[in-house]
């Protein structure tokens, strides 16, 4: 890891020597605590893909592609409801809006002269919330031309640990006790709820939570389908427009 | 097993990274053009946090498949001490997962009808 400083953030302070020395160490960087707290979730997932009876192989292909849990466990678990394929493809979009600002914010850092425009739409696919943390960390320390590499090469580490975790878990689930199984599918919403108490500070953002959570299992007991939409579109927007009500309150 | 449990899922997943993937390409492509403070950004970020607690609250309460099982008395048990171990030892992560996972197994085993 490299030493944060926010003063010199704009300034290459440091350098690994070589575009091939960033990308290595990149991936040791991504093979520490990154690669575990996210294998450990992904297990979870392949438990999870286990109990809704799809296969391994669906399970792998949901996260090479998909590629960003929150929308992946969504999406089982609207599969396990019944739900149709608008309802999943709208509750997977808004949760995965939140990408979209994300690359918006990594791009400029990422960007060196000579490279071809394909290879940001394909690293792209690497945007996630762990790997994008730490790019946004490091990558404004290095010289431009060994930035890309590291964050595809600590990327595409995770990429490939949560796939192996995926299958183990999906296997794991099949070899252990039922109970244990039990404690592999209870990581996903026990992982994401401590992520969002421990990381989530702005006040609409709190509000939406906490509406959230409230609204949730009461529209789910409505509409199983269309639950995860609806709570996304009526929660957020009451804690974004409450929030914006109480600002110009408390201006004046 | 049939194409219900093949084709379908597989086609859900494939919109789903479909959706998933438009979202990473559209930032690549207004990159510099767009203000990620503006409003229409936390207004989704709202919306995106508010669909996620919905839906953890809805697996740790209202749980499909093998979790709905167990009871919902030990499912908060575990949620609240996960929560607790947490942030007492300092936002460990791993501390946090495992004893949600640990409390919840040993109390499912406790239980008789298990």
């Amino acid at each position: 890891m490299l030493p944060a400083s926010g003063k010199a953030a704009r300034q290459p302070v440091k350098t690994f020597g070589s575009p091939a020395k960033a990308a290595r160490s990149a991936v040791r960087d991504a093979f520490g605590v990154p690669a575990f707290v996210l294998g450990a979730t992904y297990l979870g997932f392949g438990a999870l893909v286990r109990e809704a009876d799809l296969s391994v192989w669906l399970g792998l292909f949901s996260t090479a592609t998909g590629w960003a849990l929150p929308g992946q466990i969504a999406l089982v678990e609207l599969y396990s409801v019944g739900a149709g394929i608008l309802a999943i493809a709208i509750a997977v979009g808004l949760t995965n809006a939140r990408l979209l600002p994300m690359t918006v914010t990594l791009l400029p850092i990422l960007r060196s002269e000579g490279t071809p425009k394909w290879k940001y739409y394909l690293f792209s696919h690497f945007v996630a919330v762990t790997g994008w943390a730490a790019a946004l960390r490091v990558c404004p320390h290095l010289p431009r031309p060994e930035r890309l590499p590291y964050f595809a090469a600590f990327a595409a580490t995770l990429w490939s640990t949560t796939l192996c975790a995926t299958a183990a878990g999906y296997f794991l689930a099949g070899a252990v006790p039922t109970y244990v199984t039990l404690g592999l599918v209870f990581l996903n919403p026990i992982y994401f709820m401590l992520v969002f108490a421990a990381e989530v500070r702005k006040p609409p953002r709190v509000a939406a939570l906490v509406i959230g959570a409230i609204l949730g299992p009461l529209i789910h007991l409505a509409s199983p389908d269309w639950s995860l939409m609806l709570t996304g579109l009526i929660g957020g927007s009451l804690a974004f427009f409450g929030w914006k009500l109480w600002g110009r309150r408390h201006v004046q | 097993m049939s194409s219900d449990t093949v084709l379908w899922p597989l086609l859900l997943m494939v919109v789903g990274a479909a959706v998933t993937y438009f979202w990473r390409a559209l930032g690549v492509a207004l990159s510099g053009k767009l203000d990620v403070n503006s409003d229409w950004f936390e207004w989704t970020a709202c919306v995106a946090y508010a669909l996620l607690a919905g839906l953890i609250a809805r697996m740790i309460l209202l749980p499909i498949g093998p979790l709905a099982e167990t009871a919902m008395t030990d499912r908060v048990a575990g949620a609240v001490l996960a929560f607790a171990l947490f942030f007492l030892f300092r936002r460990n992560m791993v501390v946090g997962v495992a004893t949600g996972a640990l409390v919840l197994v040993l109390l499912t085993l406790n239980r008789p009808f298990f």
